[in-house]
């Protein structure tokens, strides 16, 4: 908006394989909602090149981009981020509903990953129905219906209590575990130390790139 | 996402919002309403025209033959008038070569009349168009009698005494007598009344059963016209191309009669119910050009109404459009959906309109003389013009919405 550039990154050499459970960590101005824009596709760098399972994400159009959120990215937010006035099984449809699959379709997908995260009972509620970890579940599910190559968390605990925040990272765990690839934006460390490898931000650099047990011993969890 | 998803999304928002949804559409609803209402009326008013005032005044498939027009058409020049006024009369031996021109099948009578005050024993004195009239003349008007019998051929070519009236002047002089066989005086002949004529009914609330018909030789021929004239030859062919055909027959033959060179234009009238219409038409352009400017005031103030609750919705769902995007929702999914939603709820709004005008116009129907008849069409036309101040209204709105950022758009606080 102002005149002021501000260079949020500054040369990042990032890669992150499938299956990986990856926590990107820093305080906030080292630049990693800016790195989480852009891996999730919401954002394309002005220098550089970002590859997402094989394609080049970085020159894509608009269109190009939802596009490649729709089909590669699950995303889950600190705020959830659902739609108030639809129901749990309505918001889990939504991706379905861009990339253009039959009604039937939808609503059975839907209805299995709502299972996945254990909804299966609240399927008709809407979010003001439910409770923090209830929603943040339904964000699972509605991330990973449509089989993303990546899940996408943004604070995923932001907003919840910490015995919520153990069951949420109780859920990544096991989908980790089942062979999703994860990466998760975080400022807390305990919560990034859940990840199996901890990338942590300063000044819009790369400062470590541990495994979790490095990171756990450095930071002394 | 497909249309019919984008209506039942479109769907769910204006139901949970009624009240809102209620005044966003206000204007297209006001203005479709006057719209077919409008419409309704020169529709019926035009039906009234073509099937039954014409219909009644003249015969189908007739024109007549007269030297000026009867039926008067807006605005004669004064000119015209002139040129009306300088014309000859139709010659009672006009008749027979015009008659003869004809092909056969075509029914043909003369015609003449005057307003003379017509006697009876039991009513008042009273003014009466009084008519003389030749043989084929009832069957042209397709016109029966309710009681007694119609002018029988030797009485047209004895010229007798007797009458055919109209209804009301049957109630007017005769009040709960039976007229037949009893007599009235027109300049102090007596003429026996034969039939009661069926009852016409009225047109813009002239009756049409204030009439007295006599044969054309019968002494009611003197006061009627002056010697040797009468008023028109009214003329019947068996369908439109038979009419046409004994127009040119009789204007060949009028033509010569009065040896009009071929540069010289006819100097007297064939008048067909065409030329009735022709007053009516005009009159009728202006009405719908009315019907059509004023509900277009009220279409464009709703459109601009429309316009703006929709910036609003999609400044107040600016989260929503960011979620939906962050899901993989492309530009033209989400400017689908804002003017799918717009369209619907403008279409909503013109179906009440248009239910509300055809309301309306059949509560004119019936509160005043004014006729309506609901025009297929213009339901079509009311919703189709809905949907489209709907679309051209959601323009705008839903580009905004399809431009947003995401990133921005998710940003904002609910």
């Amino acid at each position: 908006m102002g005149g002021e550039v501000v260079r949020a990154l500054r040369g990042i050499d990032l890669a992150i394989a499938r299956n990986e459970y990856v926590a990107i960590m820093g305080p906030s101005g080292s630049g990693k909602s800016t790195l989480m824009n852009i891996i999730g596709c919401l954002d394309t760098p002005n220098a550089g090149e970002y590859w997402l399972n094989g394609q080049m994400v970085s020159t894509m159009s608009d269109d190009q981009l939802a596009r490649v959120r729709n089909k590669e990215i699950g995303f889950v937010f600190q705020t959830f981020n659902l739609l108030p006035r639809a129901t749990a099984l309505h918001n889990v449809e939504l991706p379905l509903v861009y990339a253009g699959m039959s009604s039937d379709e939808r609503k059975r997908r839907a209805k299995e990953a709502l299972t996945k995260v254990q909804l299966d009972n609240r399927m008709d509620h809407r979010p003001n129905e439910l409770s923090g970890g209830q929603r943040q579940r339904v964000a699972i599910a509605r991330a990973l219906v449509n089989n993303p190559s990546m899940l996408l968390a943004d604070e995923p605990t932001g907003n919840l209590d910490s015995a919520t925040s153990e069951e949420i990272m109780r859920v990544f765990e096991n989908l980790a575990d089942t062979g999703q690839t994860v990466v998760m934006v975080t400022h807390e460390p305990d919560i990034a130390a859940h990840a199996r490898r901890v990338v942590v931000l300063r000044d819009g650099l790369i400062s470590t790139d541990d495994t979790r047990e490095a990171f756990a011993a450095r930071h002394g969890l | 996402m497909s249309f019919l998803q984008s209506v039942a999304l479109a769907w769910d928002t204006i139901r949970v919002q009624k009240l809102k949804s209620f005044f966003t559409v206000l204007g297209v609803t006001i203005g479709v309403t006057f719209l077919i209402a409008v419409v309704s009326i020169v529709g019926g008013m035009s039906r009234y025209m073509e099937d039954d005032l014409v219909g009644k005044l003249i015969a189908v498939n007739s024109f007549s033959l007269r030297s000026r027009p009867d039926f008067q058409i807006g605005d004669a020049t004064q000119a015209q008038r002139n040129e009306w006024r300088r014309r000859p009369r139709i010659l009672v031996s006009d008749v027979p070569p015009v008659a003869a021109a004809l092909a056969p099948g075509v029914l043909w009578s003369t015609e003449s009349g005057s307003n003379l005050q017509v006697e009876s024993a039991y009513g008042r004195p009273r003014s009466t168009q009084c008519s003389t009239i030749s043989n084929d003349w009832f069957a042209i008007k397709k016109m029966g009698v309710s009681q007694g019998r119609l002018i029988s051929p030797q009485e047209y070519a004895n010229g007798a005494p007797v009458v055919v009236i109209g209804q009301d002047v049957a109630d007017h002089f005769f009040p709960n007598l039976n007229p037949v066989g009893r007599e009235v005086r027109i300049q102090d002949i007596p003429y026996t009344v034969i039939g009661v004529a069926e009852k016409q009914g009225s047109v813009f609330g002239q009756s049409l059963d204030k009439f007295l018909l006599a044969p054309e030789k019968s002494p009611l021929n003197r006061w009627v016209n002056p010697h040797g004239v009468i008023d028109a030859m009214v003329i019947q062919g068996p369908d439109d191309a038979g009419m046409r055909e004994a127009m040119e027959a009789a204007r060949g033959v009028m033509r010569a009669r009065r040896h009009l060179h071929p540069s010289q234009p006819d100097n007297f009238e064939l008048e067909t119910s065409d030329s009735a219409l022709e007053f009516w038409n005009k009159l009728k352009g202006y009405l719908v050009m009315a019907g059509i400017a004023l509900p277009t005031v009220g279409l464009v103030v709703g459109a601009i109404v429309i316009m703006n609750i929709m910036l609003v919705a999609v400044s107040e769902r600016t989260r929503e459009i960011g979620i939906r995007k962050s899901l993989g929702a492309r530009r033209k999914d989400i400017l689908n959906q804002f003017m799918v939603e717009s369209a619907t709820l403008s279409t909503l709004g013109a179906a009440v309109g248009v239910a509300l005008g055809i309301a309306f116009a059949k509560i004119i129907a019936a509160l005043s003389p004014l006729p309506a008849a609901v025009e297929v069409w213009s339901i079509f036309l009311g919703v189709g013009v809905g949907a489209g101040v709907g679309m051209i209204a959601g323009i705008y709105p839903a580009s905004r919405a399809a431009l947003l950022d995401p990133i921005a758009a998710m940003r904002q606080e609910t």
